[in-house]
């Protein structure tokens, strides 16, 4: 059985790679290669990265809540959060 | 290209039961138009439903090559060669980001490759016609294609966030069958008389088949309520069907080419088109099975699975012997 492989596509340069979804390939060479034909018939990237699927840990949707909401109530990390008056400039 | 929900079973809530607070959470999210993506919770009957939709998806893409490839080495240009062969390969990247988003639910290419070639999962009902001349290539892109785009379009903003994703990336694609295969028919159309003959054979053939392809009407479609209400399916099959038909009858005019339904007439007080029958029992005994080249089908998917074994073994033998060496 061929192992997974996720994809990420860098669409020009500049630009982070990003995910597009996966392939299934013996070795990386394949996985690539694979990769290329799936999902760049259309010039869609500039450069490839495969990772094997089983080495991605993912966090758990059930800890969500624990993770990211605790950002909810400090809106002081954001500049918006502090009045200045309206003729102080550059700030 | 693109497969109606062909096996459809009901399934039991009795987990609803069991797991009320977490299903009621999900149908609430769904409900906002939020995306439930892999990892998250989900009843089992949605699993198992998108699971079906997606590899049956995936394997029409995958079928569907079969009666485009009966073309390939007879096109009649290298232009239209080299442009067969690109959707002809599209076709296989479809399918291939299909069974990826189908494999994110827990299901493995393996498991959906077998039940293909089983006979237990099943394909559109449209690749078991045979394509029998040239023109047939410019009527499935034009037709085909065209009600499958119709289908596809409404799940890019479908519930399960892979299948989604999958389908935007398909859709853009899509856009290219349709029009190759409409200025396939036009070229025929402006032909010789010949050719226009065999351009008007080809929409025979293919109209009511096209219109089978958005599935059994509404009032015979027992599971669509819970494929609307689980944003899985987002337009009622009836309504599909008359939005194409609105569509593509003036196309048909553009080519000069008349479709075969004597009782086709404009309604003005609807403002769309009233059609003639829909011979239903066609299209069940094509769902069985019965198509004219339903067996040769799948006796070519089988064939190619089983003779390239020895590629996918190879590979993996290589890949293990890198890795040994690299060890050592």
């Amino acid at each position: 059985m061929m192992p997974i492989w996720e994809v990420f596509v860098r669409s020009k340069g500049g630009l982070s790679h990003r995910h597009v979804g996966s392939v299934h390939a013996a070795d990386a060479r394949m996985a690539l290669e694979g990769a290329r034909d799936v999902y760049t018939r259309r010039m869609e990237g500039v450069s490839l990265w495969v990772v094997p699927s089983a080495a991605i840990t993912a966090s758990d949707p059930g800890e969500a809540a624990a993770l990211f909401e605790p950002a909810a109530d400090k809106v002081y990390r954001h500049p918006t959060f502090y009045k200045v008056p309206d003729d102080v400039k550059h700030i | 290209m693109y497969t109606v929900e062909l096996s459809k079973e009901n399934f039991g809530d009795g987990e609803a039961v069991l797991d009320a607070g977490r299903a009621a959470a999900f149908e609430a999210r769904v409900a906002a138009d939020e995306f439930i993506e892999p990892k998250d919770w989900m009843p089992e009957a949605y699993r198992k439903t998108l699971i079906r939709q997606i590899s049956q998806h995936a394997h029409s893409e995958i079928v569907g090559m079969l009666p485009e490839g009966n073309w390939l080495t007879r096109a009649p240009s290298l232009r239209r060669k080299a442009i067969l062969l690109a959707k002809i390969q599209d076709e296989c990247g479809h399918g291939l980001y299909l069974y990826a988003a189908a494999e994110t639910l827990g299901v493995s290419r393996e498991e959906m490759t077998e039940a293909l070639h089983a006979g237990r999962a099943k394909y559109s009902t449209i690749f078991n016609y045979p394509t029998l001349s040239w023109a047939d290539m410019g009527a499935i892109g034009w037709l085909v294609d065209g009600a499958a785009i119709l289908n596809q379009v409404p799940l890019q903003r479908t519930s399960y966030g892979p299948y989604a994703r999958a389908m935007v990336r398909i859709c853009k694609e899509e856009s290219f069958h349709q029009r190759q295969g409409f200025e396939n028919m036009m070229q025929l159309a402006h032909g010789t008389k010949a050719q226009r003959k065999m351009a008007q054979d080809a929409l025979n053939r293919w109209w009511w088949p096209s219109l089978m392809m958005f599935g059994p009407p509404d009032d015979n479609s027992p599971n669509s309520a819970q494929s609307m209400r689980w944003r899985i399916k987002r337009d009622s099959n009836d309504e599909l069907r008359q939005k194409f038909i609105d569509v593509t009858v003036p196309q048909a005019e553009i080519l000069g080419l008349t479709i075969p339904d004597p009782e086709l007439k404009w309604n003005a007080e609807r403002g769309s088109y009233d059609y003639g029958k829909i011979d239903w029992e066609e299209f069940y005994a094509v769902v069985r099975g019965e198509g004219p080249v339903a067996k040769d089908r799948l006796k070519a998917r089988v064939a190619a699975w089983e003779g390239q074994a020895w590629v996918r073994e190879a590979a993996l033998a290589h890949a293990a012997k890198q890795t040994m060496k690299a060890a050592a």
